[in-house]
């Protein structure tokens, strides 16, 4: 056999990397969605009108609870790292010393943290970093990683092969020494360096899925018949094979998404993450792990509400996995 | 099968070469160690340029990479500032981490796929659904929240454990740290197994072996679990690495001097032996454990066959 | 079948597992033996070679000089010195005590002296703390700042006899003795020489303690010595240092009763240790000062107003307040630029800072607007973010200046992920904001709280901060053999730091520790370190 398994090395895409191992390892589920045929645009029977697999996906996810309730959370936390001052109307800088590691009172209903800021100001401004920090870094590596891998894996040859190995490399670096010393490096206070290490560190794994996918819509028979047709490459790409390849893809980055702001309060306990002045619940939770003994509620307000953020986007990527993934209806 | 492995050992090559690269760039980056070394104070120009000198400092990095890489394959992988082979450092480090990684590994295999197989089972069951949800809360919860919450509880609070591992660090000393590090990856496992179980539960085999009468036992450990066991095995092996290079905050906060204790001292002094070294072994760790899950596979599923 | 067989054998496995580790609760304690938290020295453990806390403690137990510093009163007084004579402040006679040995049972004599200071000043043997020999004659000879050595030994030491030499300074500095208590200018044994690597293995002294054993990075034991010729012979059976990276798992460990002394309590757990340890923890001053070094090199930190917007920022930050909350008091407001325990005789003042470390942020607002304001509205406090746990009060620092100037974002901390880059950052001049300094006393003398910081060009002169006047009081007061006449002078010449308030002085930092019930005695000295042989156990 030449070619044994078209997507053996997408079988491999497996990208343990992260926070006590296994911050990403959520993509590992998406995997049972290479290697079968990628639902195509067929239609489902005569005279209805053709149902594509996002139409079917999206009648799915409506009737989800899961699917219902983890949007309304992404929804909710997407307006207020907006517009904070909704709910929150402290300054979340603004501390009074006098009153640090208090408990809850009226008025400041988590508490002042060790710097005697109040805790709920600061919870509800950390979701903007942590929401944005999520969503950028998802962005960046889902087109990153979608793009190298799509080409390598719809033109072949040398290049995927140096991209296969390329990917190889950063799999074999740990992501949080990566972390370490690449941001220890940074002086910016903003939240792009974060990002950009993150997008640096996690395109491989998307360039492995977006890879094994292409390789398996490739060989549909829609594509070789468009390739007798015609079509020019990047007509197929773009027309053909990219909306049917990209399902695993979406399913990866969602759950990934989750991941990546549980990655940013990893890093930030380890002193290389977000900076001062930007709110971030990573900041507040490690400036507060010391403490779990005498003010615990320091650390369990901006640590719970990092955790329903990452439950949400998980659960949202769940949905979306049910919904794309025929196999399991 | 062993052109197979010829090939993949070869590709091995270059990606060990590109990682060593890559990584050695990387600490450079970080910028000059020296000054770290002397304290408080401006390091006499003398002695720092002997300093330089001494760990190869002085030299362009291209030169400095090419002198360490033929080191390396002399068997000599440098000296720490404490003036520490790097060789020692890994002696005593990779056993504690080994040690730790395995007793991870097999609370994944133990806890996680039997609760995989138990919910795979009763897939929607209330066991099922809070199952799930449990994985879901472990996933959510960054790492070292839960460590540090098992430190103080079983640790502080009840009294069970240690809350710091002691520098022998015996396997049982090890087993609230080994659930720690592996707790995500636990997570995944039993979700993991649970989708595989409830896919091939409804495949035809298994439906054949139903019908021909065999007991619920021998269905499920001879046909169900060995199919649905490749992505598993898969994900562990591959987790194997990651572990490894991954515990960087498991023993930072139950203070266990491993290879996440070495690399995270070795990058705080900006120590480019010492990283780079560490690093070196982890990738190769890394690709053997993947090169032997890919050869599983071929076991588990005999319709692989490598060329 | 209810169950699969999985299951029912890996439940009672992992109870039994769980079960194992409930023996911990004091397992691993030797009968007589210490266990104490330690961090990893980042240099080797040679006298000439250890600059930080951790190798210090060790020298401290396995080595004696010269001279020694009280544990409680810092003073310096002989131990292995006889006698140290001089008529000129420059040429000094000094006779070793006899019956000394090391450990291995060489003899102490003139020449384990002479040769370890050769070594030392020697820049081949690349030596971190090669300066501390730089004021004995022909020091240039063997340590030049560039080229080849031109000689291996000092001139200025000769040997006169079996436990007699002599040094010879290069300049007059009367109280030079005095710094002899420093682990730098410790005797070492021929072992040392002849096979260096097996020493540093294992090394060898003439202290109290030998060492046992040593793991490099995460354990020493050291063993009392039934021979030692000292009068401070170790009341314990022996001490286990071990490496724990973060001291909050130390302060853990001692809670769950697994370590006897943590010699350095963490900011967080403060609140409750009285209550934690049943009131087993001690807190005294040390000769640490924490300050805030401006960068001169930068012109938007050196105007003419300069003095006054410092003097502004200083006012704006609230010791009291940051030392109370931050620190549960284990840190006192800074009143001047040396330490306490100087004692008011060696220079020490309460009074010398005055209003100009006092908070007041009307008066704080006040000067900063009068000195031009804080360059470019913004200014960042750097500090290295690996060790020491400085983002807290640096945070709360900026807080008392944002609120004290009524802006929420004046000041920012500004972490910088290692020590290396943050020192490479200072020696190379690339601050552009006030910056953490912190000093530790090499020995008890107001003389070590000035020159190495501001006089120009010192080596510890991070913000590269000159003044003339500052540097010729400093001249007179080294010259001076009057020791309070000197003491005068320099406090002089620390007026005007205060008067351009070169660095903004923050606290005093104590020394804090906290022990087990299994242990007695405890005590820190004025360095901090604890005084490991007089610790009684049982």
């Amino acid at each position: 056999m030449p070619e044994p398994l078209p997507d053996f090395e997408a079988g491999q895409a497996i990208a343990p990397t992260g926070a006590g191992g296994g911050t990403d390892l959520a993509l590992t589920e998406a995997e049972t969605l290479e290697g079968r045929p990628a639902p195509g645009p067929l239609g489902s029977g005569p005279g209805e009108k053709p149902r594509s697999l996002w139409s079917d996906a999206w009648r799915d996810l409506r009737r989800n609870p899961v699917f219902v309730v983890s949007g309304l959370i992404i929804l909710f936390l997407v307006v207020i790292s907006i517009w904070p001052s909704l709910i929150a109307s402290g300054n979340p800088l603004q501390c009074d010393l006098a009153k640090a590691q208090e408990g809850s009172q009226p008025g400041h209903p988590f508490g002042f943290n060790g710097q005697g800021c109040d805790v709920y100001t600061r919870t509800v401004y950390g979701a903007r970093a942590s929401v944005t920090v999520g969503v950028c870094a998802t962005l960046g590596v889902a087109l990153l990683g979608s793009f190298l891998g799509g080409l390598a894996g719809f033109f072949g040859g040398t290049g995927d092969a140096v991209l296969s190995r390329v990917t190889d490399i950063f799999f074999g670096i740990p992501v949080l020494l990566g972390g370490l010393v690449l941001l220890s490096v940074v002086t910016s206070t903003t939240v792009w360096p974060v990002i950009g290490f993150m997008v640096l560190l996690g395109w491989p794994q998307i360039s492995r899925i977006a890879r094994g996918s292409v390789i398996t819509v490739k060989q549909n028979d829609y594509v070789h018949a468009a390739r007798a047709l015609g079509a020019s490459n990047t007509r197929m790409l773009l027309r053909h094979i990219a909306p049917n390849a990209v399902a695993p893809v979406i399913v990866v980055a969602t759950i990934a998404l989750g991941t990546y702001i549980s990655l940013e309060a990893t890093l930030s306990y380890l002193g290389v993450g977000l900076k001062p002045p930007t709110v971030s619940w990573g900041i507040d939770i490690s400036a507060a792990s010391p403490y779990i003994r005498n003010a615990p509620h320091m650390l369990l307000w901006p640590a719970g509400a990092l955790a329903i953020t990452v439950l949400a986007f998980i659960m949202l990527g769940d949905a979306v996995r049910d919904a794309l993934d025929p196999k399991l209806r | 099968m062993g052109r197979y492995v010829i090939r993949r050992l070869l590709q091995m090559i270059p990606v060990f070469f590109g990682a060593t690269l890559l990584i050695f760039l990387m600490v450079n980056v970080m910028g000059d160690p020296i000054q770290g070394l002397c304290g408080q104070r401006q390091c006499d120009p003398a002695t720092a340029a002997r300093l330089r000198q001494e760990f190869g400092l002085d030299k362009p990095v291209w030169q400095q990479y090419l002198t360490y890489m033929g080191n390396v394959f002399t068997g000599d992988f440098g000296t720490a500032f404490n003036g520490q082979p790097v060789t020692e450092l890994m002696a005593d480090a990779f056993p504690v981490t080994l040690r730790l990684t395995l007793v991870a590994i097999f609370f994944e295999i133990v806890i996680g796929i039997t609760l995989g197989v138990l919910t795979g089972l009763r897939r929607g069951r209330p066991v099922d659904t809070s199952v799930l949800l449990l994985t879901l809360v472990v996933i959510s919860v960054p790492t070292f929240v839960t460590g540090l919450l098992l430190q103080f509880l079983l640790g502080v609070e009840w009294g069970i454990i240690k809350p710091a591992v002691s520098p022998a660090a015996t396997l049982d000393e090890l087993i609230v740290p080994g659930l720690v590090l592996a707790s995500v990856s636990l997570a995944y496992v039993t979700r993991l197994t649970r989708t595989a179980i409830a896919e091939n539960a409804r495949a035809d085999y298994v439906r054949t072996a139903r019908a021909k009468g065999l007991p619920r036992r021998r269905i499920v450990t001879r046909h169900l679990l060995r199919n649905s066991l490749i992505p598993v095995v898969t994900f562990i092996g591959a987790d194997i690495g990651a572990l490894m290079g991954g515990a960087i905050v498991t023993e930072r906060i139950f203070n266990i001097h491993g290879v996440g204790y070495q690399l995270y001292q070795g990058i705080v002094r900006q120590n480019t032996q010492t990283v780079v070294g560490f690093v070196t072994i982890l990738v190769l760790i890394f690709l053997i454990a993947n090169l032997l899950v890919d050869l599983l596979y071929a076991v588990l599923d005999p319709r692989i066959r490598y060329a | 079948m209810r169950r699969t067989p999985y299951l029912r054998w890996a439940a009672p496995l992992l109870a039994l597992a769980l079960a194992a580790t409930g023996c911990g609760g004091g397992a691993g304690t030797t009968q007589g033996v210490v266990s104490a938290s330690w961090g990893d020295p980042p240099n080797p453990l040679e006298p000439a070679n250890t600059n930080d806390v951790q190798g210090g403690k060790v020298l401290d137990m396995i080595f004696r000089g010269l001279k020694r510093y009280d544990p409680r009163t810092g003073a310096a007084q002989d131990m292995l010195a006889e006698r140290i004579e001089t008529t000129d402040s420059t040429t000094f006679a000094i006779t070793v005590k006899d019956g000394w040995t090391f450990s291995n049972g060489e003899k102490v004599t003139a020449r384990s002296f002479v040769d370890a200071w050769n070594y030392g000043a020697d820049v081949r043997n690349n030596q971190r703390n090669a300066y501390f020999f730089g004021y004995i004659q022909g020091y240039a000879d063997v340590h030049p700042d560039t080229g080849e050595p031109k000689a291996t030994t000092l001139s200025g030491l000769k040997i006169t006899g079996e436990r007699t030499f002599s040094v010879t300074l290069s300049q007059k500095f009367s109280t030079w003795p005095d710094t002899l208590g420093y682990a730098a200018f410790a005797p070492l044994p021929r072992a040392f020489f002849d096979d260096h690597a097996a020493w540093l293995e294992k090394p060898v002294g003439n202290g109290p303690y030998t060492v046992h054993s040593y793991a490099r990075g995460s354990a020493m034991s050291l063993r009392t010595r039934d021979d030692y010729p000292g009068p401070d012979k170790a009341r314990n059976s022996g001490v286990d240092l071990i490496v724990y990276t973060d001291n909050n798992t130390a302060y853990t460990s001692l809670l769950s009763g697994n370590l006897d002394l943590v010699d350095d309590v963490p900011a967080a757990q403060l609140k409750n240790v009285r209550k934690d340890l049943d009131g087993r923890y001690i807190n005294t001053p040390a000769g640490i000062i924490q300050t805030l070094a401006f960068p001169y090199y930068d012109p938007a930190w050196n105007t003419p107003g300069g003095a006054k917007l410092r003097t502004g920022i200083s006012r704006a930050i609230d010791r009291e307040q940051i030392t109370r909350t931050i620190f549960r008091s284990t840190r006192t407001p800074a009143k001047d630029w040396t330490s306490p325990v100087l004692g008011t005789d060696g220079g020490f003042s309460p009074t010398l800072c005055g209003d100009a470390c006092v908070y007041d942020p009307a008066a704080a607002r006040r000067l900063v607007d009068e000195g031009g304001g804080i360059p470019g509205g913004r200014m960042t406090i750097s500090y290295n973010a690996d060790t020491g746990s400085h983002k807290e009060w640096v945070d709360a620092v900026c807080n008392s200046v944002n609120n004290a100037l009524g802006r929420d974002s004046a000041c920012v901390g500004n972490p910088v992920g290692t020590f290396a880059d943050f020192r490479n950052q200072i020696t190379q001049s690339r601050m552009d904001g006030p910056f953490r300094a912190g000093w530790q006393m090499d020995y008890p003398l107001i003389q070590n709280f000035l020159q190495p910081l501001y006089y120009t060009n010192a080596s510890s002169n991070d913000g590269k901060w000159s003044d003339p006047g500052f540097d010729r009081l400093v001249d007179r007061a080294n010259a001076e053999s009057d020791q309070p006449t000197a003491v005068r002078l320099f406090q002089q010449a620390e007026e005007v730091v205060r008067d351009q308030m070169a660095a903004i002085p923050l606290w005093y930092q104590n020394g804090s520790a906290g022990y087990s019930a299994r242990v007695g005695n405890v005590a820190l000295n004025p360095f901090s370190v604890p005084v490991y042989n007089e610790i009684t156990v049982g």
